[in-house]
């Protein structure tokens, strides 16, 4: 930790999240002598008892501009509504992890903003006791009051010269959860003020004076390189600026947006083949060929599952199916650089800050000391932003114009230049005796990469004797990456089809069979399984109950799913309805463990917004190619959920004192599941292929058979 | 203002006034994040060129008011509706057009008034429900 105090009064606290607590202290600094370039990470007290918190992590609508500082203001002690907030900009050696991904930004964040807060509220408390003379155990703090024994008070504004003096703490004592009074309870987006004004807070409303705005032409297929390209029409539009070749690629410099997309469009540029143009139809068959084969890489591997199966009564086997998907964050790529010979100026929005800039430095051969990189709030993230393709491509523009440029992906240019979610296909067997699930065995066949950490461990891992998982990939010139939920959000709609499945051939209980197997899993001494039995158990319990699961009106159908990921246990339940004859998706009742809830409000629409992504992508997203070339480039050919599709979402979260764990996705993959399973129960259908959109004949009332 | 007559008011809006809250979505009046009021009624400003606006009274989010008091704004507040918030002005200036025809709007009305405007992290339910509120604090 580093203190300095303020020329104009205040304390500036810069806290490394993981050395928070290590005496670091630095000589004081005068503000206006302060570079805010490389003195970021701060929690801030004026005079009057004002604070700023930055928030280290990227905001990509997770809420942890909200939330982070949240808990820094718990354990310092100040009132929520005297806090203002402000984005740190990147500088991992205080922020360490400024990334947003995993749905990991509270979990890690957890203790060391914890601490981080109550190792300055202990110095300006041992400052204000220095002053008294008096023992700092005897005062209390309460909202930014420090108030003695003998009942004086001094507020943090008064104290805060003194307390940046003062040597920085060890071991200072954490909260009580019990006395939590800003954890736990409603706080607006701190940026709701500016998003209702429409105030510019997004990369794409970032400019500077002088800056111009670069349309980039990337190959139109995948596998395909540029041959020659003539840029006379496009040179001749008034506005252009420049048109610059870097790589297969070819930028279209302009005053404005509008500008350089247009003149973008009547580059006459010749592509030719350089590696397979693929098609879906061939992927297809390469996965279902993969499944088939025996080229498998084992990742978890418990008894024998080939003898099960050979000894069982009954097998169960089936195949699961999903596209490729585009990530449509509602703001297109974008990307601000300003590359000059003495500094790299990057701004912008993007989920992995550091790891980007190091490819930019690396690219550009230049220091990373060199790079500052401004993180902008991001309209939508889902996994597409923690590639840094477009900042790369911003950077190396700038490098080669010499002058402040922005990269501006169109819509088209977004679906169409995506890294995509891998298109995956899982076939589960089981096999039954005596009334047991006694063999369990999956296998992967994914686009270019499979299941990764501790995936294969998730549940039915450890529940049954013998179980494997295999996987095999085919690799392709497709670009893949994460997609919010990576392979649970196909993985668990395969699985939680599969069990629905497996209880009805087993004529059992659908809940009772998910509940019984998850005895098998208490006192497990295998680490790999993560996920808690107890816990889950008592999801599913609350679902059962919140969700009025078995106790629906005539015409009500159900379906059930429960799922662990990202360190969190949850359970949905579908109401489906019949209206006029079609089977509508009417209400999820969702039931979420992750621990301690930082933020319910911020928290509940997370929630709600996971399960409604899981069920819009689930019915309707479709995403092929043909010949290298992307089918569908902006929403008149791909379809996203709209308001009138969107069920009604009921969430309900455990209470309990556990430390938080994920929240930004685990509540998408369960959604698939739990509305397929409902729809089975009201057509007799079973739905194996996402999206479900592209089966109508699936989602249909069976016909009525007419007798006479 | 010297821009070409087939320029979108959105990019005017955004590039040359430099009034960024009217955001690009699609390109193609399909997500709704580009919505603007012309003479009252919401329209996308991406489809519609300077050569189609002129004399027209425009309206975008940062004209809807000054410091977010209008009711709509007010009820997006209370709401706590933003995930992201990069379609919000959008679905906002959606919202305060159809709630000036409507003022008493049902429930069927509202999912069809902003069916046109897509929220990428589906905060619809509180969408819905700000807009319902809103209609309270218009009547």
């Amino acid at each position: 930790m580093r203190t300095s105090s303020l020329a104009g009064g205040g304390l500036i606290i810069g806290f490394n999240l993981f050395q928070a607590c290590k005496p670091k202290a630095a000589a004081p600094i005068d503000l206006a002598s302060l570079n805010y370039n490389d003195f970021n990470a701060f929690i801030k007290i004026a005079d009057n008892g004002a604070v700023t918190i930055f928030s280290p992590n990227p905001e990509i609508g997770q809420g942890v501009k909200t939330s982070m500082p949240m808990i820094i203001a718990e354990e310092l002690d100040v009132a929520w509504n005297n806090v203002h907030v402000e984005q740190g900009i990147l500088d991992t050696h205080n922020y360490t992890r400024q990334v947003a991904g995993g749905s990991q930004s509270i979990r890690f964040g957890w203790e060391p903003l914890r601490q981080t807060g109550a190792t300055a509220r202990q110095m300006l408390v041992n400052a204000a006791a220095a002053r008294w003379g008096v023992d700092p155990s005897e005062c209390t703090t309460n909202e930014g009051v420090i108030t003695n024994a003998a009942g004086e008070s001094l507020g943090y504004g008064e104290v805060v010269k003194e307390a940046a003096a003062m040597e920085v703490p060890d071991n200072v004592k954490l909260k009580s959860i019990k006395d939590f009074k800003i954890i736990g309870k409603d706080a607006a987006n701190v940026d709701i003020d500016e998003i209702i004004t429409g105030k510019p807070l997004f990369g794409s409303d970032y400019k500077t004076p002088g800056m111009v705005y670069a349309s980039v032409m990337r190959p139109p297929a995948f596998g395909q390189k540029l041959e020659s390209f003539d840029d006379t029409e496009t040179r001749s539009v008034p506005g252009v600026t420049d048109v610059l070749k870097f790589g297969e690629k070819i930028a279209v410099l302009a005053n404005d947006t509008w500008t350089a997309m247009k003149a973008k469009k009547l580059l006459k540029a010749t592509w030719k083949a350089d590696t397979t143009l693929e098609s879906t139809e061939d992927h297809d068959t390469i996965l279902l060929g993969l499944l088939d084969g025996n080229k498998f890489e084992t990742l978890r591997a418990d008894g024998n599952v080939k003898k099960a199966f050979a000894e069982a009564d009954k097998v169960l086997e089936r195949t699961y199916e999903s596209p490729f998907l585009p990530h449509n964050c509602l703001e297109p790529m974008n990307f601000y650089a300003d590359v000059t010979d003495e500094k790299i100026h990057l701004v912008g929005p993007i989920q992995t800050p550091e790891r980007t800039a190091m490819m930019i430095a690396e690219m550009l051969d230049r220091e990373m000391n060199q790079v500052h990189l401004e993180m902008t709030r991001m309209g939508g993230g889902f996994g597409r932003r923690l590639y840094g393709d477009f900042a790369m491509e911003a950077a190396e523009i700038s490098n080669l114009a010499r002058k402040p440029i922005k990269v501006i992906f169109s819509r088209e240019d977004d679906m169409a230049d995506g890294i995509y979610r891998p298109a995956i296909k899982y076939r589960i067997k089981a096999a039954i005796k005596d009334g047991k699930v006694t063999g369990y065995h999956l296998k992967e066949a994914a686009i270019n990469s499979n299941m990764y950490g501790l995936i294969p461990n998730f549940f039915p891992a450890g529940a049954i004797e013998n179980y494997q998982v295999d996987v095999a990939k085919y690799n392709s010139n497709i670009t893949t990456g994460a997609w919010r939920a990576p392979y649970t959000n196909f993985l668990a709609f395969a699985e939680q089809s599969f069990f629905d499945e497996l209880a009805e051939t087993m004529e059992t209980d659908k809940v009772q069979l998910r509940l019984d197997l998850l005895q098998n899993v208490k006192g497990t001494k295998d680490d790999r399984i993560q996920y808690s039995p107890e816990r889950m158990e008592k999801v599913i319990k609350m679902a059962v109950d919140k969700s009025g699961w078995g106790k629906q009106p005539e015409g009500v159908f159900q379906g059930f799913v429960n799922y662990y990921c990202h360190n969190s246990h949850v359970a949905e339940v579908a109401n489906v309805v019949v209206e006029d004859g079609t089977p509508v998706v009417k209400k999820i009742t969702c039931v979420v463990d992750c621990g301690i809830v930082v933020n319910p409000l911020g928290a509940m629409n997370q929630a709600e917004g996971g399960v409604i992504d899981g069920v819009g992508h689930a019915m309707f997203g479709d995403f092929a190619f043909k010949d290298g070339e992307p089918q569908a480039k902006n929403f008149d050919k791909y379809r996203l959920i709209r308001m009138s599709e969107a069920p009604e979402v009921e969430v309900h979260f455990m209470k309990n004192e556990f430390s938080p764990t994920g929240l930004g996705e685990p509540t998408l993959p369960p959604a698939g599941g739990a509305i397929a399973n409902a729809m089975k129960a009201a057509t007799g259908k079973r739905l194996y292929k996402q999206p479900f959109t592209k089966y109508p004949e699936l989602l249909s009332m069976p016909q009525k058979e007419i007798i006479g | 203002m010297d821009v070409s007559e087939d320029m979108p008011l959105l990019w005017v809006l955004r590039d040359h006034l430099d009034l960024a809250g009217t955001k690009y979505g699609c390109g193609i009046a399909l997500c709704g994040s580009c919505t603007v009021h012309l003479d009252g009624i919401a329209v996308r400003s991406c489809a519609l060129t300077m050569s189609m606006v002129e004399g027209k009274s425009i309206t975008t989010i940062e004209g809807l008011s000054q410091d977010g008091s209008h009711p709509v704004q007010q009820a997006w507040k209370e709401i706590d509706v933003p995930q992201c918030g990069y379609c919000q002005a959008g679905q906002i200036m959606t919202a305060s057009a159809f709630l000036e025809k409507n003022p008493n709007p049902d429930a069927d009305e509202i999912k069809e008034a902003m069916n046109g405007n897509i929220c990428r992290c589906a905060s619809y339910s509180r969408i819905f429900k700000a807009v319902e509120l809103a209609s309270t604090k218009m009547a």
